[in-house]
């Protein structure tokens, strides 16, 4: 299911690409001001930083930068008919690039949040956190890419999802936990460490996370089934 | 071998009809693809190549229809009109991919013989986005043939390349056609499918138009009614006479000069300067006012 060629791919094309710094920046920054926190105040209060920044903004939006960077130049600008021109199973290409989109998002999303954690102090804390974090990044990948396979405004509309449904609104009402990936997360790693919230019901979490994932990673692979040509005509 | 159908092909976009009813069977051999600007090229070459579905009818490769069908690309090789974004990667490591992606047994060894092919051994090494449009249109080329296909569909592959490259591709493609693949370009050029292309397909504002070699279509072209200005010494002796002629279907004066409408240009060719010269009138002006290649499209709509 997996190809290396197209993975190979996305990587350089990920890595080749002015955004690659802007995926960067984002886990220095995080840690940075966490390290600075904790050295002026303690680690308790640096540690306010990663539920109410690190977790819901920086790790969606790396995730954001990571799928984008992997699929949306190629479908914007129509050279993905390189790739699809290939007897390669839609599918794979869909996983291939999901993989190295999560990648991304763990190194420059998860990992980064562990890193900060650990410097508050609390390392159960930090490893729930960083439960949490892995398994929203790997939906949120998902999703991202599903987005990116069908409308060249994908990174809008991820914004959109992350800021106004799961930031404003899901602040606002808390029944929208039941349909936030980051609550998700926080949720599964809640039973590692109970300073995190305890949202909603954890089969349903950990199902909900999955069947995200899943039916992300499909729709991008469907998408670049029927993927048109229209021209300029 | 391998032959591409269309039946009764449409596609529309909303309500406007990009491709209307078209049925085209392309054997081995290079076929050109004639039509002006917006004529629905692009949309044929996409529909072709499995990057459109047909609103109505139905495009097949060898039998197996081509939309959502992963395994023609087995036998298609597709040069888009598009440019390469893979500036990051070199000639090289960019057909090499294509050879990946096809699962070819020894793909290192089939990207340096396709690389020869196309004459882009030595600059293979750099990166893509140095290359000039010609040396881009060939390693397109070679990424397309890497896998030996037997088919060849090239979306306006001359656009923008300079005359000697041109020169070039047009006899690779020759070459290519001559091995008994079947070869379809684009153009929306005349002489450029008139050189390269023993078929031709015509298609106009999404209409197939003509179907024939190119010397039927060129007859088809050259026998058209063609609208000539005249000017003379005297102009109404000249269209006295020439209204008595076969080969004349109307004859107006303009101001100073005579338009003629001529059916058949071969004998209007030899007999105007002989009338002139029997009436002791002197031609001082004669040109076609309609030669555009665009006129020809819209008299082959309107047959």
């Amino acid at each position: 299911m997996i190809n290396t060629t197209i993975a190979k791919l996305a990587l350089q094309a990920l890595l080749g690409r002015r955004r690659f710094f802007l995926l960067l920046a984002f886990p220095v920054l995080l840690i940075g001001l966490v390290a600075l926190v904790t050295a002026l105040v303690d680690g308790d209060a640096a540690y306010e930083v990663l539920p109410n920044l690190g977790y819901p903004l920086v790790l969606p939006l790396v995730a954001i930068l990571a799928a984008s960077s992997v699929l949306g130049p190629e479908v914007d600008d129509g050279s993905i008919v390189y790739l699809l021109s290939k007897p390669v199973n839609r599918y794979g290409i869909a996983i291939s690039k999901w993989l190295v989109a999560l990648g991304a998002t763990l190194a420059a999303g998860a990992l980064p949040i562990l890193v900060a954690a650990l410097i508050t102090g609390d390392s159960t804390r930090a490893v729930a956190l960083f439960l949490g974090a892995v398994v929203a990044g790997t939906a949120y990948s998902a999703l991202f890419l599903a987005i990116s396979a069908v409308t060249r405004h994908a990174v809008i509309a991820s914004l959109m999802f992350v800021l106004i449904w799961e930031s404003l609104l899901g602040n606002l009402f808390s029944g929208i936990a039941w349909l936030s990936i980051g609550q998700w997360g926080l949720r599964i790693g809640h039973e590692i460490s109970s300073a995190l919230p305890d949202p909603a019901n954890l089969g349903y979490a950990i199902i909900a996370s999955l069947v995200v994932t899943v039916l992300g990673a499909w729709f991008a692979g469907d998408r670049l089934r029927s993927f048109s040509l229209t021209g300029d005509e | 071998m391998s032959t591409l159908v269309l039946d009764s092909a449409s596609r529309w976009f909303g309500n406007v009809v990009a491709v209307n009813d078209v049925s085209l069977t392309i054997g081995p051999g290079v076929t050109g693809l004639l039509g002006p600007n917006g004529a629905g090229k692009t949309t044929l070459m996409a529909m072709m190549s499995g990057f459109l579905a047909p609103s109505a009818g139905h495009v097949t490769l060898d039998g197996q229809p081509v939309w959502r069908n992963t395994e023609t690309y087995r036998k298609i090789g597709l040069v888009p009109e598009r440019e390469l974004s893979f500036g990051y990667l070199t000639g090289r490591q960019f057909v090499r991919a294509n050879a990946d992606l096809h699962r070819l047994g020894e793909a290192a060894a089939a990207t340096e013989r396709i690389l020869e092919v196309v004459d882009m051994v030595e600059p293979a090494g750099r990166r893509l986005d140095t290359y000039s449009k010609g040396m881009r249109q060939r390693i397109k080329i070679a990424a397309a043939l890497v896998h030996d296909p037997t088919v060849l569909l090239l979306d306006e592959p001359f656009n923008g390349v300079d005359p000697r490259q041109r020169m070039h591709l047009m006899d690779l493609l020759r070459r290519l056609g001559d091995e008994g693949r079947t070869v379809l370009f684009s153009s929306h050029i005349l002489e450029e499918v008139e050189r390269l292309a023993r078929h031709i397909e015509v298609v106009v504002s999404g209409r197939h138009a003509a179907s024939g070699d190119f010397g039927a279509i060129r007859r088809l072209m050259t026998d058209r009614p063609v609208q000539y200005a005249v000017q003379s010494s005297d102009n109404r002796v000249l269209a006295s006479v020439l209204m008595a002629q076969e080969s004349v279907r109307a004859v107006s004066l303009r101001g100073d000069q005579l338009d003629v409408q001529v059916g058949d240009l071969g004998s209007f060719a030899v007999d105007l300067p002989l009338l002139a010269r029997q009436h002791d009138v002197t031609l001082f002006e004669l040109s076609p006012s309609d030669e555009s290649l665009e006129s020809v499209f819209a008299y082959l709509v309107a047959r």
